[in-house]
C-alpha cells in the first residue's frame, strides 16, 4: 500500500501505517484521516500533535491515561476521558490516531 | 477488509449448518523477513520447504509423545465438533476441532505411518503440498488454543498442542505470523510486547501514582527496578497502556500498599505475556521466561507475583519450572509463582482489607473464566481454586454477582475469541464471530438478572471484549479488570481523612 501525495508515493505497511515516519506531513495526515473517514478538527490535531511530541521523547505512543491527562489539560476536563477520545477516533485513540500521526502501530494485548 | 455480518445473539444456539469455505479468506498478515529472522526463523518460504517441514514434524513427534498420541488416537466420535467457538460462530467445517486436527493428521499418516506410506488413499493420508501448507496457515490461525474441545474429547486430544506444532513447523519453513513474531522481537529487544521503553514506563507509572493520590489522598507507589524489594510483579504490558487493564494495575498497587509489602516492577522484564507459547516454540518460550528469572535474581526479590494475564499464568504456573527453574532462590514459604488473585484472596481471608462493597453498587457483575487460567493452570491449595478464588474476590468487593450458564463457565468456559495470538486487527471477522457463544451467555444474564458488567483476569480477554462487545450492543467499558473492582472497593488507611478534616463524613467509618 501507499498514499499518493503531490505526485510522490508514501509507502505503508499492510494496515496503512507509513513505514518511514520521517515522510509524515500535515497534508499526509489529512489524507490518511480522509481514508479513515475522519474530518480533522482542532481537537483531532491536539491529540495528533501530542502523540507526535510524546513519541519524539519516548519512542512509543502514550498510554491511555497519559493521553487523557494531556487532553484534559489542553482541552478541558469534559474532554479528558477515553469516551471523548473514541468519539474523535472511533477505531481507538491508540491505533487510529497513531496512524494519522504517522507513528507505528502499538502492538501487544491491546 | 471485506464486510461481514455480525451474528444475532441467541438464547439457545443450534449447531450451525456447515458453510464450507466460509472462513477461507481469513489469513493473518505474514511476518516480515526482519521479524522472522530476529527469532532465528527463515525470512520467507524456503526452497526446500517440503523436506524441512516434514523434518520438523518428525522432530516434534520425537520430542513430544503427546503429539504422536493425538495424531494416532482420534476415533472420529464427533464429541468435539460443536465445542469450538470459531465453529459455532462461523460454521466453517474446518473449524470443527476434529477437522482442524485432520489437516495435520492426514499429513502425519502419509509420512509417519506404514499404512499411509503404502496406501494413502485408503487411510485419509495426503501429500504435503503448498496448498496444504496454506491451509495450515489459515486454519491453525483460527484456533485460539483455548482447549475447550479437549475437555469434551474422550481421549483428551489437545487441539491447542496440535495448533502450536503446526505453527512451529510453519515458522521453521519461513511462514510466520506478523502479530506474534513482531511482538516477540520487541520483548527480546525492549522487554515487553508494546515496545514500551524504560523512560516511558517510568513516566506512565508516575502519572498513575498522581492519579491515585488525586483520587484517594493517599500516596501509593508503583516502583520500578527497586533492588531488595520482596516481591517482583510481572504483569502484561497492556496493564500500563490500555483500559480497563490499567484500572486493574491500580488495584494491585493499592492491595500491595495496604498489605504493607515491598514490591517492584522490572523494566527489563516488564511483560508477563509469553507469545512464544502461541507459536509453539519451546526455545523462544524459554528465552522470554529467562528475562523474568534474571530480573528476579538481579533485583534480589523473594517472591514473584503474576498480574492478570491468562496465558502468562499458564506459562508461569505450568512451564516456568521446566523452562527456567528451579526457583530455589525464592522464599519457599510462598507459592512459586503466585497469582495476584491468590495474594489478594489471602489478605481478604485474613480480614486485612477494608472493602466497601457499595462502591461497586452501580454494577451487576459476572465473571469470564479465561481459557488458559481455567484449563491450563490452577490457583490456591484446593482443586478448582482458579474458579473459586476470582469469584470469592468479586463477591468480597461487590454486592451484585451472577454467574453465566454452567456450560459456559469454569472448565467449560468459552474463549473470548481473541486468544492464542489472534488478537489482531487483520482477524477481526474471526474475533467478532468467535466471541458469539460468550456474548450469547452474557446477553442471557443481562436479560435475566440485569448483569451490566463482566470481569476478567486476562489482558487479551479485556482487549478483545472492549473491541467486540459494541458489535453486540454492549458498551466497551462493560468489560472490567477484576482488580478494578478491588480498587473501587478498597478503603486505604488514611483515605478520606482530608474529607473528615473538612467536616465531611468519614468514609471508612460509614462503610466499616
Amino acid at each position: 500500500m501507499a498514499y499518493q501525495m503531490n505526485g510522490t508515493s508514501v509507502e505503508t505497511d499492510e494496515e496503512g501505517y507509513i513505514t518511514d515516519i520521517s515522510l509524515w506531513s500535515k497534508d499526509l495526515a489529512d489524507l490518511i484521516a480522509q481514508d479513515e473517514n475522519i474530518d480533522m478538527t482542532d481537537d483531532h490535531w491536539e491529540v495528533v500533535n501530542f502523540l507526535r511530541d510524546y513519541y519524539e521523547e519516548y519512542q512509543i505512543a502514550p498510554a491511555i491515561r497519559v493521553l487523557t491527562k494531556a487532553v484534559k489539560k489542553s482541552l478541558g476536563p469534559d474532554k479528558g476521558n477515553s469516551k471523548y477520545l473514541y468519539e474523535l477516533f472511533p477505531y481507538g485513540p491508540a491505533k487510529q490516531a497513531c496512524k494519522i500521526a504517522g507513528l507505528p502501530k502499538p502492538t501487544g494485548c491491546i | 477488509m471485506a464486510k461481514y455480518e455480525v451474528p444475532e445473539l441467541e438464547s439457545h444456539r443450534d449447531i450451525p449448518s456447515l458453510a464450507p469455505g466460509a472462513m477461507a479468506e481469513s489469513n493473518p498478515y505474514p511476518a516480515a523477513p526482519e521479524h522472522q529472522e530476529a527469532l532465528g526463523f527463515p525470512g520467507e518460504l524456503v526452497d526446500d520447504w517440503h523436506d524441512r517441514a516434514i523434518g520438523k514434524f518428525g522432530e516434534l513427534l520425537d520430542r513430544s509423545r503427546s503429539l504422536r498420541v493425538y495424531m494416532d488416537a482420534c476415533v472420529k466420535c464427533g464429541a468435539c465438533t460443536d465445542k469450538c467457538h470459531y465453529f459455532l460462530g462461523t460454521g466453517d467445517p474446518n473449524n470443527m476441532p476434529v477437522a482442524r486436527q485432520d489437516l495435520m493428521r492426514s499429513v502425519y499418516r502419509r509420512y509417519f505411518t506404514l499404512s499411509g506410506k503404502l496406501f494413502p488413499g485408503l487411510v485419509g493420508a495426503r501429500d504435503l503440498t503448498e496448498e496444504v501448507l496454506d491451509e495450515w496457515y489459515r486454519y491453525f490461525h483460527q484456533c485460539s488454543q483455548c482447549r475447550r474441545c479437549s475437555v469434551y474429547c474422550p481421549y483428551g486430544i489437545d487441539t491447542a498442542e496440535i495448533s502450536m506444532a503446526a505453527r512451529e513447523i510453519l515458522d521453521a519453513v519461513g511462514k510466520g505470523q506478523k502479530y506474534c513474531n513482531e511482538i516477540l522481537g520487541k520483548v527480546h529487544k525492549i522487554g515487553n510486547n508494546l515496545g514500551l521503553p524504560e523512560p516511558a514506563l517510568v513516566d506512565t507509572l508516575e502519572g498513575i501514582e498522581e492519579d491515585i493520590e488525586d483520587e484517594t489522598g493517599v500516596k501509593v507507589r508503583l516502583p520500578v527496578d527497586e533492588e531488595g524489594a520482596d516481591i517482583l510483579l510481572v504483569t502484561p504490558s497492556a496493564d500500563f497502556f490500555a483500559e480497563p487493564h490499567v484500572d486493574g494495575l491500580i488495584g494491585y498497587a493499592k492491595v500491595f500498599h495496604q498489605a504493607g509489602v515491598s514490591w517492584t516492577l522490572s523494566s527489563y522484564a516488564s511483560e508477563a505475556a509469553n507469545f512464544a507459547m502461541f507459536i509453539g516454540s519451546y526455545e523462544q518460550m524459554q528465552e522470554v521466561a529467562k528475562r523474568i528469572r534474571k530480573a528476579a535474581e538481579d533485583l534480589g526479590v523473594k517472591r514473584i507475583i503474576v498480574g492478570e494475564c491468562g496465558h502468562a499464568w499458564r506459562v508461569a504456573y505450568s512451564f516456568w519450572n521446566t523452562l527456567v527453574g528451579p526457583f530455589d532462590f525464592l522464599d519457599p514459604n510462598y507459592p512459586v509463582p503466585q497469582h495476584i488473585c491468590e495474594f489478594t484472596y489471602d489478605l481478604i481471608q485474613q480480614g486485612k482489607l477494608n472493602l466497601d462493597k457499595s462502591a461497586n453498587d452501580h454494577m451487576t457483575l459476572t465473571f469470564h473464566d479465561s481459557c488458559n487460567v481455567a484449563r491450563g493452570s490452577r490457583m490456591g491449595a484446593e482443586p478448582g481454586g482458579q474458579f473459586h478464588i476470582p469469584r470469592a474476590i468479586i463477591k468480597a468487593c461487590c454486592n451484585n454477582f451472577v454467574d453465566m450458564a454452567d456450560d459456559t463457565i469454569h472448565e467449560n468456559t468459552f474463549c473470548c475469541g481473541g486468544g492464542g495470538g489472534l488478537l489482531t486487527d487483520d482477524l477481526m471477522e474471526l474475533r467478532v464471530k468467535g466471541s458469539v457463544p460468550r456474548m450469547d451467555a452474557l446477553k442471557q444474564v443481562h436479560e435475566d438478572h440485569g448483569v451490566t458488567h463482566m470481569a476478567a483476569i486476562c489482558a487479551i480477554c479485556k482487549s478483545q471484549f472492549a473491541k467486540v462487545m459494541p458489535e453486540y450492543g454492549f458498551e466497551m467499558d462493560a468489560i472490567v479488570s477484576l482488580h478494578q473492582l478491588v480498587s473501587n472497593a478498597i478503603v486505604l488507611d488514611g483515605q478520606g481523612q482530608e474529607d473528615e478534616e473538612d467536616g465531611h463524613a468519614d468514609m471508612a467509618d460509614e462503610n466499616g
